[in-house]
């Protein structure tokens, strides 16, 4: 026993280190994608037996108006919340000084990401309460008429959005500020000789070199932004009448909640979401993979 | 250094800079700072809606002693502890094994193995939620801690792999190399060389996952139910249903449900922001 161990350990030794932690995300994260695509094809109550009914959820999706609205606000929120990556800049580029007392400045412009989402819902549907929140204060104090934003079909969407940007824009100005410090003040120099500055600079010279910042940047806000759910449960709860859905939260809706237990169908919407997103991780694969065979 | 240091600027923008800073920041903690007032507000200030102006008296301890009286928010922080702790040591140990065997071993399957770890820490929620929920339920760990605690650290172990295994690649690998000639086990090798060497790299994804599973509140929804162990996110959600319009007692509990990560966050600063901006650096 003793010997095989000896001659064998280096072969074995991986695999011994690996068993827990790949079991576990086997059994909890792997498998159940699997499970989620095959329960897509069954109409379930999620205590009865299953019924299989091949496509009839996708074809049923296909005719339901609520999925277009939470697909259309999907496509609402990806568009938007890439804001936060350019907003997350020009934070970081004002903050990107040494004055007294910058470092505790950055840390409290980096608070809204550290607190949870549930109370950012909270915070923000107060801010746009209709009748004393501080938006409308401000619009009536203008003379303008307060707008309910979240009780509007028009501007719900956009005022979560707005709520979730706030975050967001936070964890960017992080990921830059990190990126400013390691650019190269060499290259910076050599460009400030060649007469180089404001806008120019940064577009030339910055920018390239924060390249690797940009694209963790895009990664976590195409999937903040996917991942969109705590947001609209917290603020609206999905409403008014449905238009502030997306496809997380419609997916939520329908295998659990008031409208019954339609586990089939929400997984098929599931599935769905799952697929877009599989186009994003597919595309940060295959840049790990260029990565890691040029290292 | 860009933009160019403001101290290499001339006194006008200097002095501009040094004002706009602090009016910067109100302006951006503007909802933190309105609830922070909130909270402290009497019941007469909210039903006569002077919610912005100054309060008419300080009732700091009368609100905060009240939401710890009249509700169970203390089980529900209680109940997160239970939650976080236990994740945060689980999915820690679990990725320090596993990213070792992927940093240090060549072996068939490895990289194939490892985007597999990568890959499922991006998948959506849902697409887990029904199945996971099912599994919860036939180990009798539905409406627990440790269900949730459970597939915590089965989630979070795909990107603290990633992290780790990234963290253990950049060691110097001669280090290994030479105990191994040496003849020490790969067992020993682990614990004894590279584990102390990861001192930061477990610092950093500790107070990050604690951020992280605090803050969860989709699989606490879905998981759980009742305050004997739905943790504080959504008992905030359920509190917030009870208090209606009561503002002063739903900031209170925002500020308590929030403090904890927040003083992880000031507390291990430098952690955290290594934890998070890892590979936003070449």
């Amino acid at each position: 026993m003793r010997a095989f161990w000896k001659r064998h350990q280096q072969r074995l030794a991986p695999w011994l280190f690996l068993a827990p932690g790949l079991f576990m995300f086997l059994v909890y994260v792997i498998f159940p994608i699997f499970q989620s695509i095959s329960i897509s094809f069954y109409d379930w109550d999620g205590l009865g037996e299953k019924k299989y009914i091949g496509v009839d959820n996708y074809i049923e999706l296909a005719g339901d108006e609520a999925f277009y609205t939470s697909l259309k606000n999907n496509v609402l929120w990806l568009v938007l919340y890439m804001l936060a990556i350019p907003a997350g800049l020009f934070v970081a580029l004002f903050l990107n000084q040494t004055v007294r007392g910058i470092r505790i400045v950055k840390s409290l412009f980096f608070f809204p990401f550290v607190i949870s989402q549930v109370v950012v819902g909270l915070v923000f549907s107060w801010f746009y309460d209709p009748s004393y929140g501080l938006l409308n204060v401000g619009l009536m104090s203008v003379g303008l008429e307060p707008i309910p934003v979240l009780a509007d079909e028009k501007w719900v969407t956009y005022g979560i959005i707005a709520a979730g940007l706030w975050p967001q824009t936070a964890y960017c100005m992080i990921l830059y500020l990190t990126g400013l410090n390691a650019v190269d003040p060499e290259q910076i120099e050599a460009a400030r000789l060649d007469n180089a500055k404001g806008l120019k600079m940064l577009w030339y010279v910055i920018l390239p070199q924060l390249k690797p910042a940009t694209f963790i940047a895009i990664v976590v806000t195409v999937i903040g932004a996917l991942r969109s759910f705590d947001l609209i449960s917290i603020m609206t709860d999905g409403g008014p009448w449905g238009s502030s859905r997306v496809l997380a939260f419609y997916m939520y809706e329908q295998a659990f909640s008031e409208y019954g237990f339609r586990m089939g169908y929400g997984a098929a919407i599931a599935v769905v979401l799952f697929a877009i997103m599989m186009i994003y991780i597919s595309g940060f694969l295959w840049k790990m993979y260029r990565d890691e065979r040029t290292r | 250094m860009f933009p160019t240091p403001i101290a290499k600027t001339r006194t006008v923008t200097r002095l501009a800079y040094r004002a706009a800073l602090p009016v910067a920041l109100v302006f951006w903690l503007l909802p933190l700072i309105a609830v922070a007032l909130t909270s402290v507000r009497s019941m007469a200030d909210i039903t006569s809606g002077n919610y912005w102006g100054v309060p008419t008296s300080i009732n700091f301890v009368e609100n905060y002693t009240a939401i710890f009286e009249s509700t169970p928010i203390g089980r529900y922080i209680f109940n997160s502890f239970r939650v976080t702790i236990p994740t945060v040591i689980g999915a820690v140990s679990l990725s320090c094994m596993a990213g070792f065997a992927f940093a240090v071993y060549r072996f068939r399957l490895n990289l194939l193995l490892f985007f597999m770890f990568i890959a499922g820490n991006f998948v959506p929620f849902q697409i887990l939620m029904v199945p996971v929920r099912d599994l919860t339920l036939s180990l009798g760990a539905y409406n627990t801690v440790t269900g949730l605690a459970l597939f915590h650290i089965a989630f979070q172990t795909g990107f603290c792999t990633l992290f780790m295994r990234n963290f253990i690649k950049a060691l110097p690998f001669e280090l290994i190399e030479a105990a191994r000639s040496e003849g020490v086990s790969e067992f020993r090798i682990f614990w004894f060389i590279v584990l102390p060497l990861m001192k930061p790299a477990i610092a950093a994804l500790s107070v990050l996952v604690f951020t992280f599973i605090w803050n969860d509140y989709f699989w606490a929804l879905v998981l759980t139910q009742g305050a004997e162990s739905q943790p504080i996110t959504a008992g905030l959600y359920s509190l917030n249903g009870q208090w209606l319009a009561a503002w002063h007692l739903v900031s209170a509990g925002s500020i308590v449900a929030a403090l904890p990560p927040v003083l992880m966050f000031f507390l291990m600063q430098r952690h955290f922001i290594a934890g998070l901006t890892l590979g936003a650096v070449k």
